[in-house]
């Protein structure tokens, strides 16, 4: 923004600057975006479109959607350069073609992942508009019947029960322990430290493994839920440790040092400092892991054996879960299976979904930043504190003034 | 903690003596987090042991063999890695070769260009798209990707013949038994591949690459893109001259966190890859492998000793992707960003 060459200027030089006739002056727009960036933006658009077209269907022997695209966008490409430069000096040509590339790379990931969630679940629908899908098992179904016989409730119920079986493992033990990290210090710490980083490497097909071969090889345990969800365990217990040891780790050390120098004790001051401030994130992790954990197949393709009957007992007998069915149906070349494997899919997804909402609902903010709700509440409880310390401190005035009269 | 201090008789100033007696609720809450922190040393320590221990009976058999064999028929001792492993990383490297311009492009745009208000809902979308299980990647490769979009109809139009008649004289891209000339030929020579699987892989690994560079671009000291902006550069000019240096560690550490996610991938890829066991250098042609699926194959039917070798391979994934995991870490942290983020 320049300012005019006179209003710097000392009074002095300023009196012969007012009989100059000054032009009109018009708004300037500080806008970002000019009507020409958004011309050369259309107008290359269009060219390319209509350059490929005539490419493709015209002139020469072209085919193919993705070719298409490919062409068309290496077309646009050129021509936003081309305009471009016509107006603007080289540097800025290439601003704009970065922001043009680094605009559209975005578009493709998002866009490739609003057709992955898209495409299970526009597929899954054919299975999830049978009732019967969400209240019948797999036990009476063949290949070749038809969708309104069979479902994934078996499934489904493996799923809550193995989940829910590795997070009442997970989430005190890997609390505790990132409690551990948090305050000890030493060699202890240190390796325990180092062990887990090294075990978030661990691949999950692996951890099934181990327990497959420690296990269900020597006969400790069946192919059971319980298998499962220790092998769920093993691969989520190092992930949760790391994402409550990065979240208490952000808990701001001049509230655990005022804490202290209250005269409260250290378990005191992880308990109503540490882990309260650092609440909402810790759920954060802990449903992060969780969809994490609902989601693998591995660990649970051999561990848990594939069953087509409800099994709500997870000690014996093999315990199918959502990833699992989707896995094994699928693989059937029968439609109708494939459907249900899709439909298995899509509500493996829909949970994911629902977990990944109530864990952004609950955690956004990191610690410390309250809502404004929670703002007015605390700040309305400081104002009763405050009211009733005065009126705590008159009532005190007040009686010991009685005592000095009547003495 | 109570903090005692000991008054000397006489009033002279000298250091107090300051004793750090904890309370027995202290005492108790020492001994019971440590007693957390010890049980999960154990646990992992058992499943690094006994990976180690099964593994070795294997390796004792198989010597230096392990690593040069092709073929994986354990129960007949002919069995080794040498196929599989270079399967796994022709997976990984096309896949980190695809995902990284999409990371690093949707990380500088979400850090960069996006609008204020639309940043925390695109965060939130890339680590939902981090989240989404892994099958349900699997199935969209199998049943959109490859046959709608890859590898179209009975001929195979795409963009996998085209590379393969394209670019077919570089040995990568070479496809055996394929007849660019021939419209009659069929598809499947081009199903199945590494291409296929890296390209899903790719997407799987993308968002985990692109947060840890957002993360760091984000943390681009506010002052030097001030002063870049002051010295008159255009915007693309203050990301190359501030941000991309600056997280120059993050994009190495963050790439590296997706190549060990990408090794360890077991059932997207086993939707997509007909299983087989040679070195097959030509990735756009039909067969791979790769050390996960070879276990997810395999398990069911291993003997004993089969167990062992499988938990051999699984040593070896574990191994490998351990080993490009501390790496990125080390690299984060050493690196100026790193710094500010760790």
């Amino acid at each position: 923004m320049t300012t005019s060459t006179f209003s710097g200027t000392a009074p002095a030089a300023a009196a012969p600057a007012a009989v100059v006739e000054r032009p009109v002056e018009t708004k300037r727009s500080l806008r970002s975006v000019r009507r020409s960036d958004v011309l050369a933006l259309v107008g290359a658009a269009v060219g390319a479109v209509s350059c490929t077209s005539l490419l493709f269907f015209r002139l020469a022997p072209f085919s193919g959607k993705l070719g298409f695209v490919v062409v068309a966008y290496l077309l646009f490409l050129g021509f936003y350069a081309l305009l471009v430069s016509r107006d603007e000096a080289g540097p800025v040509v290439r601003d704009r073609l970065a922001a043009a590339v680094s605009h559209s790379l975005a578009f493709v990931l998002l866009l490739a992942m609003v057709v992955v969630i898209g495409y299970t679940l526009w597929r899954g629908k054919d299975a999830w508009s049978h009732a019967n899908f969400f209240t019948e098992d797999m036990r009476r179904t063949g290949p070749l019947d038809p969708l309104d016989v069979g479902g994934i409730a078996h499934a489904a119920v493996g799923t809550l029960e193995q989940i829910a079986l590795a997070l009442v493992v997970t989430v005190p033990l890997g609390l505790t322990c990132a409690v551990f990290l948090l305050e000890a210090r030493g060699r202890l710490a240190r390796l325990v430290r180092m062990l887990t980083e090294a075990m978030t490497a661990l691949p999950s097909i692996v951890a099934g493994l181990f327990v497959y071969a420690m296990l269900i090889v020597s006969h400790v345990v069946e192919r059971s839920g319980l298998a499962a969800s220790i092998a769920i365990s093993v691969m989520m217990l190092p992930i949760v440790i790391r994402a409550a040891d990065v979240v208490l780790r952000l808990v701001p050390g001049n509230l655990k040092e005022a804490s202290l120098a209250l005269g409260a004790s250290r378990w005191r001051t992880v308990w109503h400092v540490v882990l309260p401030t650092a609440r909402s994130g810790l759920t954060t992790a802990v449903i992060l892991g969780t969809a994490r954990g609902i989601g693998e197949t591995s660990p649970v393709l051999l561990t848990a054996g594939y069953a087509t009957a409800m099994n709500a007992n997870p000690l014996q007998d093999p315990m199918t879960s959502l990833p699992l069915a989707t896995f094994q149906l699928v693989k059937s070349s029968q439609p109708e299976m494939i459907a249900r494997g899709f439909g298995a899919a899509a509500t493996l997804l829909a949970i994911v979904l629902v977990l990944f909402v109530v864990a952004r609902v609950i955690g956004g903010k990191p610690p410390g930043q309250l809502s404004k709700r929670a703002q007015k509440r605390a700040a309305r409880a400081s104002e009763r504190d405050a009211r009733r310390f005065t009126i705590e401190a008159v009532h005190q005035l007040v009686s010991e003034d009685t005592n000095r009269r009547s003495a | 903690m109570t903090v005692v201090a000991v008054e000397p008789p006489h009033a002279e100033d000298v250091p107090r003596r300051l004793a750090d007696r904890p309370t027995p609720a202290d005492r108790f809450f020492f001994l019971f987090t440590r007693a957390g922190g010890l049980s999960v040393l154990v646990l992992m320590g058992l499943v690094g042991a006994f990976l180690t221990y099964r593994a070795g009976k294997a390796l004792e058999q198989a010597n230096i063999a392990f690593l040069t064999t092709e073929a994986w028929e354990p129960d007949s001792g002919n069995f080794g890695i040498a196929a599989v492993l270079v399967g796994t990383l022709l997976i990984a490297g096309v896949a980190i070769l695809i995902a990284f311009p999409l990371a690093a492009g949707t990380a500088l745009y979400i850090s960069e260009y996006a609008p204020r208000r639309l940043r925390s809902t695109l965060i939130s979308l890339v680590d939902l798209m981090a989240a989404i299980p892994s099958v349900v990647y699997g199935l969209w490769g199998f049943f959109l990707l490859q046959p709608h979009m890859l590898v179209v109809g009975q001929e195979g139009n795409g963009l996998v013949r085209w590379l393969a008649t394209y670019l077919g004289w570089i040995p990568l891209f070479a496809v055996d038994g394929a007849d660019p000339g021939d419209p009659l030929s069929t598809a499947t020579v081009y199903t199945s591949s590494t291409f296929i699987a890296g390209v899903v892989v790719a997407l799987m690994i993308a968002p985990v690459m692109c947060s840890v560079m957002r993360e760091v671009f984000s943390q681009a000291p506010v002052g030097e893109r001030e002063g870049a902006y002051a010295l008159g550069t255009t915007r693309w000019g203050m990301i190359r001259a501030v941000v991309l240096p600056f997280g120059r560690a993050g994009m190495i550490g963050g790439t590296m966190l997706g190549l060990g996610r990408a090794l360890g991938e077991t059932i997207a890829v086993y939707l997509i890859i007909s299983p087989i066991f040679v070195i097959q250098p030509h990735i756009l042609q039909n067969g791979a492998s790769s050390i996960s699926s070879l276990i997810a194959l395999r398990y069911g039917e291993a003997s004993g000793f089969g167990t062992s070798a499988l938990m051999a391979a699984g040593l070896a994934l574990f191994l490998i992707t351990l080993l490009v995991n501390v790496l990125a870490s080390a690299v984060v942290n050493r690196s100026r960003s790193g710094a500010v983020t760790g």
